[in-house]
């Protein structure tokens, strides 16, 4: 006769819990616990981080230093093997250069790529994003044409032209740190449009929002008004974008590198390295090709895996 | 239909004006077009006489024009590595490109496609599984590092494969084809494996997408409710629409291939207009950039401009309604 | 009495989500015969388009059929396997979505849509399922059906469109149509033409007719029953005329009181207070209980279950069985 089931009148009416026990609570933080992958990826990425961080005190000598490398230690195999040798646990290139060591100074080298030619991405299009959909008008559709010319020509081109043009101009002038600096800019060059489109759109929808016209009216600067108000509310979007942006950042820093448009030889990335390490697959000498690839393959997973977690646990529709 | 085609013909030039502008910059004020011309050891008067000679003292408008009309006559000037008419060294690498990439994106449409309707249709099994995570680490991977990888297994572990080069080819006229001979066929699978293998992880999560898009739309509820059978909904009905921006987006994507190449080329030493390209950049031979930008983007919009006419043909709904096609 | 095109008994459905299980059906029992139409009335989220869903077999993961049996002539066919109802999705049973701009597939000409499921059905040839198919468009008053037949979907109006939709629900001659809201996303001028159109189909054709709406207009005008529905169940069901001029459960009392009538002008038009609770949230009881203005102690606790009074029959406390008041 009666209902068996009495489920509770409303879930709403709870005491209000605090941020941190909501944060636990909230559908992100579910999705993130339930995928053990993530959790996984997230580990991994950490983990990658913090060996660059502290390189220089766990590598066992300066890679970059010419006066710290010995050739009698060339071509060491992984100590595991018969042929191995200590310290160098993942064995020695032909510069007698510990592959361990350069994997870790390589990747500082990468993530500071990866990351800086995000940021500068990310803010050379939140900024054009930011104008265009402000101001509208001639400077808007100029820009979103830019961009729409732009996406369709692929990342790596329009890098390795930024590349070639650079190097053309400065010539012998650039050392490692200025073509550190010129990676940076080639890969900001081809990574702002997606920001851009992004920012510009939230900003069209919120610009006819009536708090905007009550901030213009009590006299409030444009640009407080957009930093203020407009772009927090883009944030989430421009997270998930700059995670997965920052997988394809520390690829093409690493393509650059390996098709020799990138980091010189004496202060190499991961794709330095499995450039120099590719010469030397014939002879058999696979330790100097494999490590400095596994790192790289193991990085930008681990990234991609954190990139979609956050797209799907921000977008639930897609899931 | 016709305004809409014109329209968008339009929109190409105008994207090829400001590709032209570019190159032209980068021709004019990035390399010494002078350069092209003398040795180190020409003296500087020598120098502002070949500069005169050559009207690059005229005004920047019309050097422009100049170059413009000489690259409608695919003149691009002189590689300074080769000593040699770009065009004619492009020319002589476009086949070997133009293969690759069409065998590549044969590859990842075909696999692509199947990949994604399975794992679509049965989500849940390992199958599936496996696939995603095939597409997550094709994704993932630097196309570089699949290339090593793959020549470490099948060229120098196993000894199946050529790790380099095109094999035999054979000339058809001017076209040189590696696709007749044995040897041609087992230098381009690791290549166009390699190649295609983003593409076909693009395609995959594209099909699988639409795919359980299309599942949840209401002419599928409706067929179901109609008690069509599974099969006739899955591979007539859904895949049918879901195929549409499918197309799009492969077609979209082979002047990506094309422009990917580059990296594939150099792995595996392919000799194609990629290769020619970053030997370019690392030799700084700005007549060859400048060009090779100038002809992937003519092949781009080229595409483009194809692709959308393509569009309004495989989906009658634009036949009427022209114009929504973005 | 003559055996029931459809009958329905103690039909449970459930959806499992993370947080809880739904309980969208919760005892709902029906029956509707041989050229009868049957309406299904309530707010949205009451119920009414998932019992259409659930009698043709399309209730989809999550939700899942957990209890009751459904019958069409006789045959049970709830649990059957997929390709055994997939037989009778089309053939024995019709149906008719809300949406005609999003239930034809826009890449096929319409008639190619109307002979694949007509041969789905049958062993007709090519030829004479496209014969057929125009002669149904003709029926559904598609003019120049054999013009028409290679159109696209969108080369015609919404209320055209509700026509083919017919037109592909009718064409194996089936014993049920469920008409899932037909007119709802339509233009009024439209909505009678549609409405009559279906009528007239199941006259013709002594098709049952089960027509899920929340229109009361629609169902005073069209069926010959009504049920109405509320969180799940049924409050109240019986003929039409009286259900429409004699309501018993005081919620039917409110929902023919938001009906506008021209004659009574002078008479404010009623509302019932409140909202239908969510599924997560339906109180003990009687789940009307909250908005009642009848309400006692027992709607509070005890679930009230369908009491027949004449031809109607009724789920609420206010009323008591005929035998029992006597004991």
């Amino acid at each position: 006769m009666s209902d068996a089931v009495v489920p509770h009148r409303s879930e709403g009416h709870q005491a209000p819990a605090g941020w941190f026990r909501r944060a636990l609570d909230s559908d992100i933080f579910y999705s993130f616990r339930r995928s053990r992958l993530t959790m996984v990826a997230a580990a991994i990425t950490l983990l990658f981080f913090l060996l660059a961080i502290f390189a220089s005190w766990l590598a066992v000598q300066n890679p970059f230093d010419p006066a710290q490398l010995q050739l009698i230690n060339s071509r060491i195999a992984p100590l595991w093997t018969a042929d191995g040798q200590s310290p160098f646990l993942l064995g020695t290139d032909e510069q007698g250069r510990d592959v361990l060591s350069a994997i870790l100074y390589g990747l500082r080298i990468s993530l500071a790529v990866g990351i800086a030619g995000v940021v500068f991405a990310g803010a050379l299009g939140i900024a054009l994003g930011l104008v265009a959909g402000y101001f509208g008008g001639v400077v808007d559709s100029v820009i979103m044409r830019i961009a729409d010319v732009q996406l369709t020509f692929p990342a790596i081109l329009i890098a390795l032209l930024v590349n070639g043009v650079a190097k053309s101009l400065l010539g012998n002038r650039l050392d490692e740190m200025s073509t550190l600096g010129v990676l940076v800019i080639a890969i900001g060059l081809s990574f702002w449009v997606q920001y851009a489109r992004t920012v510009r759109g939230s900003v069209m929808v919120e610009k006819n929002k009536d708090y905007v016209a009550a901030a213009q009216l009590i006299g409030l600067p444009a640009p407080k008004i957009m930093f203020r108000h407009v772009l927090p509310n883009t944030m989430g979007p421009i997270l998930v974008i700059a995670t997965i942006n920052l997988a394809l950042a520390i690829i093409t820093e690493a393509t650059l590198s390996f098709l020799g448009a990138g980091m010189p030889d004496t202060m190499p990335s991961l794709g330095t390295l499995i450039r120099i390490g590719n010469n030397y697959l014939f002879a058999g000498e696979w330790w100097i090709v494999a490590f400095p690839g596994i790192a790289l393959a193991g990085l930008i997973l681990s990234i991609n895996l954190l990139g979609d977690w956050l797209r799907d646990a921000l977008n639930p529709k897609l899931r | 239909m016709l305004a809409f085609t014109l329209r968008r013909f339009l929109q190409a030039i105008g994207v090829m004006l400001a590709v032209g502008v570019i190159a032209f910059a980068m021709f004019r004020f990035a390399g010494d077009p002078v350069n092209q011309i003398v040795s180190i050891d020409t003296s500087a008067a020598q120098r502002a006489e070949i500069r005169h000679s050559l009207g690059l003292d005229d005004p920047v408008l019309v050097q422009f024009g100049r170059y413009f009309i000489n690259a409608l006559q695919f003149k691009f000037g002189v590689s300074y590595q080769f000593r040699l008419p770009v065009s004619s060294l492009l020319a002589e690498r476009m086949p070997a490109t133009l293969e690759l990439a069409i065998v590549a994106t044969i590859f990842a449409m075909v696999a692509g496609i199947l990949m994604g309707v399975y794992s679509a249709l049965r989500r849940d099994t390992i199958l599936a599984r496996l696939f995603q995570a095939v597409s997550l680490i094709g994704i993932s991977l630097p196309t570089f590092l699949i290339g090593i990888l793959l020549i470490y297994l099948f060229a120098v572990t196993l000894g199946w494969l050529p790790s380099f080069g095109r094999g035999e080819v054979v000339k058809l006229g001017w076209w040189s084809t590696g696709l007749l001979t044995v040897s041609g066929w087992k230098a381009i699978i690791m290549p166009a494996i390699t190649l295609g293998l983003f593409q076909m992880t693009l395609i995959m999560r594209l099909v699988r997408a639409e795919m359980l898009e299309v599942l949840r739309t209401d002419y599928i509820r409706f067929a179901r409710a109609r008690g069509l059978t599974t099969r006739a909904i899955h591979f007539g009905h859904a895949l049918k629409n879901t195929l549409v921006p499918v197309i799009t987006v492969a077609g979209l994507q082979f002047g990506s291939v094309i422009a990917f190449s580059i990296i594939t080329e150099t792995v595996f030493q392919w000799p194609g207009m990629g290769l020619l390209f970053v030997q370019a950049v690392q030799n700084v031979d700005i007549p060859i950039m400048a060009a090779y930008l100038l002809m992937v983007s003519l092949i781009f919009v080229t595409i483009n401009l194809v692709v959308d006419i393509l569009y309004t043909v495989v989906d009658p709904r634009l036949r009427s309604t022209v114009g929504r096609a973005a | 009495m003559t055996q029931p095109v459809l009958s329905v008994r103690n039909l449970e459905v459930e959806f499992v989500t993370r947080r809880a299980t739904l309980r969208a059906i919760n005892g709902v029992s029906f029956e509707i015969a041989k050229g009868e139409v049957l309406g299904v009335v309530g707010e949205s989220g009451a119920g009414k388009s998932v019992t259409g869903l659930a009698v043709i077999g399309l209730i989809d993961p999550p939700g899942r059929i957990c209890s009751g049996e459904i019958e069409l002539s006789g045959t049970r066919i709830d649990h059957l396997p997929p390709e055994e109802i997939r037989r009778v999705r089309g053939k024995r049973i019709g149906m008719i979505f809300q949406d005609p701009l999003t239930s034809l597939n826009p890449l096929y000409r319409i008639g190619d849509q109307i002979i694949e499921t007509i041969r789905t059905h049958t062993n007709l040839s090519e030829s004479a399922a496209r014969r057929r198919a125009i002669d149904l468009l003709a029926e559904v008053g598609i003019p120049a059906p054999e013009k028409r037949i290679d159109g696209y979907p969108h080369e015609f109006s919404g209320g055209m469109r509700q026509r083919v939709v017919i037109a592909l629900a009718i064409c194996a001659e089936p014993e049920l149509i469920i008409a899932d809201e037909p007119t709802t996303a339509l233009d009024v001028s439209v909505q009678a033409q549609i409405i009559a159109l279906i009528k007239r189909l199941g006259r013709d054709h002594g098709t049952a007719v089960m027509l899920v709406t929340h229109d009361m207009g629609v169902i005073a005008e069209t069926c010959d029953r009504v049920a109405v529905m509320y969180s799940g169940r049924i409050a109240e069901i019986g003929p039409v005329q009286e259900v429409v001029r004699n309501p018993l459960h005081p919620y039917a009392k409110g929902l023919m009181g938001a009906i506008p009538t021209l004659a009574g002008e002078d008479k404010r038009l009623v509302q019932i207070p409140g909202a239908m609770p969510r599924l997560s949230a339906i109180p003990p009881g009687c789940p009307f209980n909250p908005r009642c203005a009848f309400v006692f102690d027992r709607c509070r606790v005890e679930r009230p279950e369908p009491i027949r009074q004449g031809d109607q029959s009724v789920a609420c406390h206010l009323f008591e069985p005929a035998k029992e008041t006597a004991a």
